[in-house]
């Protein structure tokens, strides 16, 4: 019996980059549902009445919800390829902890392109910390997760094709700040699974540009 | 050989008594170490240098902080009373609620008793919206967890002590028993669970906390010029 799968997404949000990614580690089929925010599907309101976002994943008919939640999910029915998660406790309570952390950066990162002044100074601030905090958590392992590929880099991965956008409008270098963890995405696209998920940071740029100029940013 | 349990804690932290439950119900043995988070200890700055923030369990001497990383841990290292489910689909609706419950429920109920005016009154409309989700989802189970209590129940569970003492403290009806029966008899079913009622502060001095507080930011908006 064949497993169906949906996910509804947008293309440019870094949350549903994770689901895609996970879904690409497990080596699972599915299908790619684009949505439209702005006049949300009646899929969407069925499948998420609650909080009426994405990404949702609908699996046999089934929608799970929460981009972290989702992940866990679907590690946890797909347990016997690519594991993400770690079987100790200690370390799946570790990489818990620091993957709800990462969450931060998805309210910092919007303030970096819709603030201005002090707010978007100490969005940056914040920004910075918490990059900071998480490349110091990445030490010099390969992976968050070690040797392997784990939850926690699927959790940052996917912020790194927004770094460009960030760096654009926040004006500073995440590179200058944090090589570290600038070498740990770039080892993590070369993994098939995160480059086929991931958007080119150009077309993320440009998706910003797109976005402060329908909400009247100037 | 021993095993080494100690749960940072203050003595009204929601969040700690979290795990003061999920000790108990499994009948873990314990230390608490309480903290007075107006005078932060060195040691709770150490094991938790992130967010500075109880609860704080500490395991064998290894640390874990954030209340629902906390109880999963515990749960997957203590198996007898199982708090989340088995099937991973009901895992993921548990995990859904939880998140919930925090960043919508608790958030939105905060508001209604901490804000004045038309904040207040918009809180208290988003606090129902929240709310009527929630009695939805209980669909005639006994508690979030079905027969018995379960993670979702625990991390709610501050709806059944604190919700009285803010209605008390504001005079405004927060959960109105016409308007959510089933979550109504769901806080006092939990409230009266003998693990539950044995294991909650003192009301009256949580009702001295809490309306300081609620006097603190009261005066605080006030002077501040509009």
């Amino acid at each position: 019996m064949a497993d169906e799968i949906i996910l509804l997404d947008l293309w440019a949000s870094m949350l549903g980059m994770r689901v895609r990614v996970a879904l690409a580690e497990k080596g699972l089929k599915y299908e790619y549902r684009e949505q439209d925010l702005r006049n949300k599907s009646p899929l969407l309101l069925e499948m998420n009445p609650v909080h009426k976002k994405i990404p949702v994943l609908i699996h046999n008919g089934k929608p799970i919800c929460e981009s972290l939640i989702i992940v866990q999910y679907i590690d946890e029915v797909w347990y016997n390829k690519s594991p993400l998660l770690p079987s100790d406790p200690y370390q799946r309570a570790q990489a818990r902890f620091w993957a709800d952390y990462t969450d931060k950066l998805y309210e910092l990162g919007k303030q970096l392109w819709l603030a201005k002044g002090e707010e978007q100074e100490t969005a940056k601030k914040g920004f910075m910390e918490c990059l900071k905090l998480l490349e110091g958590e990445l030490g010099d392992k390969p992976y968050f997760g070690g040797e392997n590929f784990g939850f926690l880099d699927v959790a940052l991965v996917s912020f790194s094709c927004w770094f460009f956008a960030y760096e654009s409008f926040g004006n500073f270098s995440v590179e200058a700040e944090c090589p570290k963890l600038v070498a740990w995405s770039k080892r993590c696209m070369e993994k098939e699974s995160v480059s086929s998920s991931l958007e080119d940071p150009l077309k993320i740029h440009g998706f910003v540009i797109m976005m402060r100029k329908e909400l009247g940013v100037e | 050989m021993g095993e080494e349990v100690k749960l940072f804690r203050s003595w009204s932290s929601p969040f700690a008594l979290r795990i003061v439950w999920a000790l108990e119900i499994k009948g873990i043995e314990y230390e608490a170490v309480f903290e007075d988070l107006s005078n932060k200890s060195p040691l709770l700055l150490q094991y938790n240098p992130v967010h500075k923030k109880v609860p704080i369990l500490v395991h064998n001497g290894r640390p874990i902080a954030e209340s629902f990383v906390i109880l999963e841990y515990i749960d997957e290292t203590w198996k007898q009373v199982p708090l989340l489910p088995e099937d991973p689909y009901e895992r993921a609706m548990a995990r859904f609620w939880a998140k919930f419950c925090d960043d919508k429920v608790l958030t939105s109920i905060w508001s209604a008793f901490i804000k004045q005016g038309k904040e207040q009154e918009e809180a208290l409309v988003a606090a129902a919206e929240n709310l009527k989700f929630l009695e939805k989802e209980m669909k005639g189970k006994k508690f979030f967890g079905g027969e018995r209590i379960g993670y979702v129940d625990i991390v709610l569970g501050w709806l059944a002590n604190l919700v009285s003492i803010f209605e008390e403290i504001v005079g405004l009806k927060i959960v109105d028993e016409g308007k959510f029966p089933l979550l109504y008899s769901w806080m006092q079913d939990f409230a009266e669970a003998p693990i539950i009622r044995d294991n909650c502060p003192p009301r009256d001095k949580m009702i001295v906390k809490f309306q300081a507080l609620l006097d603190a930011a009261i005066a605080s908006s006030s002077s501040s010029s509009k």
